[in-house]
């Protein structure tokens, strides 16, 4: 048990850890395939795979400090692999923040669930592109329209493949 | 001191990770520079397992679509079909090989016919998430440098934005920050064309009373000093009337949305394509074809 949760006097809910090196793994696959899928599969583009990961290993180890930090590294190191137009920390202020949120949230709820999965990986898809256009249009001075039909597809999209990308992440968990 | 609640710590982390990087973006939008070394290590570290996922996705794009593909056929066929799955699949991956074979020879035989233009042919690894961008398998030590044109046969890719050690990357012609002097190969009117963020591209300063046909091809015009004159950037799609200008947009020539293998021209001097097919209607005889090119170099 976690003592995050005694503060809270939420003890019952289970804090999850993964095996040595599974994080760092998962990350890396999520940003090869993230870079490498859309080369061939051009509809792939719409997934988000680095945000998948950030919110299903916030969500499983409920400890927002190594939800907000993980968010963080898979943003930056997205944001490097995204060419000299895309300044370092859009996606790394964007990925914190969800990896936080989803590290609070899953302290407080259960995110086992597969329907809940679903609902709040779709809620922080739209949070996370909110976020970016919050920061294109703030920091950078970028006109983004703040929410379309791509947008909602894509949420969806994300969604319904986080259920079974969870499924299989959660075969790296430690017993 | 005062001593921060163990309860907000992590929300107090948050806030000095935010701050930390909204002055890194801060930074980065006064020196453009910065930020370079950590994308040149993070592409370094990445872009073979890159590579790696490329060829692997390659194959199984290929095994998928053949496979299925086979699928639709009479039932009378099917055990003749289920007897030979295991060969149709081989079949099926050699096909694969021999289009990219194709798409070698196309590329091989393009860079024969321009011998004078040094430039290397360049696979596709990756693509940026946000911007329209892709990563290239060669880099610096293949000669390739910032700003360097990219092409393929069918016509105008982008350009190098980024070069590293092995790897570049280029933005495409789509990309809202992305242009290419050009010119209307039947009137001979020059005009820059650039991106939208979308599969057209746009044609800005055309004037109105300006005779422009749909279809027309619109080709390079030398005048950005990247890429040389006549090459094919893509084909009059669509055409309004404006103030002062017309609003004409452009079908790219090349496909962006399903590039695999490209050339770099290695050059950062103005070059000439001698290419007969692209020359017949665009001699450099034309009004307002300024700043002749130099002599290729290789």
């Amino acid at each position: 048990m976690n003592d995050a949760f005694d503060i809270r006097g939420e003890s019952h809910i289970e804090v999850h850890k993964f095996r040595g090196g599974a994080i760092i793994v998962a990350t890396l696959l999520a940003l090869v395939i993230q870079a490498a899928l859309p080369v061939h599969f051009s509809k792939a583009a719409i997934l988000d795979l680095p945000l998948l990961v950030t919110i299903y290993f916030g969500l499983s180890r409920r400890n927002p400090s190594t939800g907000l930090l993980l968010g963080m590294v898979i943003g930056l190191l997205q944001d490097s692999l995204s060419g000299p137009r895309v300044p370092l920390g859009l996606y790394g202020i964007a990925k914190t923040i969800i990896g936080y949120l989803a590290s609070s949230i899953g302290a407080r709820l259960d995110t086992e669930h597969p329907a809940a999965r679903f609902a709040l990986t779709a809620a922080f898809f739209v949070a996370h592109q909110g976020l970016m256009v919050l920061t294109r249009r703030i920091l950078l001075a970028q006109q983004e329209s703040w929410f379309n039909v791509h947008l909602f597809v894509a949420a969806l999209v994300n969604a319904f493949v986080a259920v079974f990308l969870f499924l299989l992440l959660d075969r790296l968990r430690r017993n | 001191m005062v001593a921060i609640p163990s309860r907000h710590k992590s929300l107090v982390l948050l806030a000095g990770v935010i701050v930390l990087q909204v002055l890194m973006l801060a930074v980065q939008i006064k020196r453009d520079s910065e930020g370079r070394l950590i994308r040149v290590w993070t592409v370094g570290a990445v872009s073979p397992f890159e590579r790696a996922g490329s060829s692997g996705f390659g194959w199984f794009r290929t095994t998928w679509r053949h496979y299925f593909a086979l699928q639709n056929t009479t039932k009378e066929n099917e055990q003749i079909r289920r007897e030979n799955d295991a060969l149709k699949l081989q079949i099926s991956q050699l096909q694969g090989k021999a289009a990219e074979a194709e798409r070698l020879a196309v590329l091989l035989n393009f860079r024969q016919s321009h011998a004078g233009v040094p430039m290397i042919a360049a696979r596709v690894i990756g693509t940026g998430t946000a911007s329209l961008t892709i990563q290239l398998d060669r880099g610096e030590r293949d000669g390739i440098r910032k700003d360097m044109g990219v092409i393929t046969p069918d016509g105008v890719v982008g350009k190098v934005v980024e070069s590293y050690p092995n790897a570049s990357q280029v933005l495409l012609l789509t990309d809202k920050e992305s242009g290419v002097g050009a010119m209307l190969a039947d009137s001979r009117t020059q005009s820059p064309v650039g991106g939208q963020g979308e599969p057209l591209l746009v044609m800005k300063y055309v004037p109105n009373d300006d005779t422009v046909n749909l279809g027309e091809r619109v080709i390079t015009s030398g005048m950005d000093r990247i890429f040389p004159r006549d090459l094919p950037v893509g084909t009059v799609a669509e055409i309004k009337s404006g103030n002062p200008f017309k609003q004409i947009r452009i079908k790219p020539a090349a496909n962006l949305e399903r590039l695999e293998e490209v050339l770099v021209l290695l050059s950062l001097r103005p070059l000439e394509m001698k290419n007969e097919e692209n020359t017949g209607d665009a001699q450099p005889h034309a009004p307002g074809a300024a700043n002749p090119p130099q002599a290729a170099r290789r």
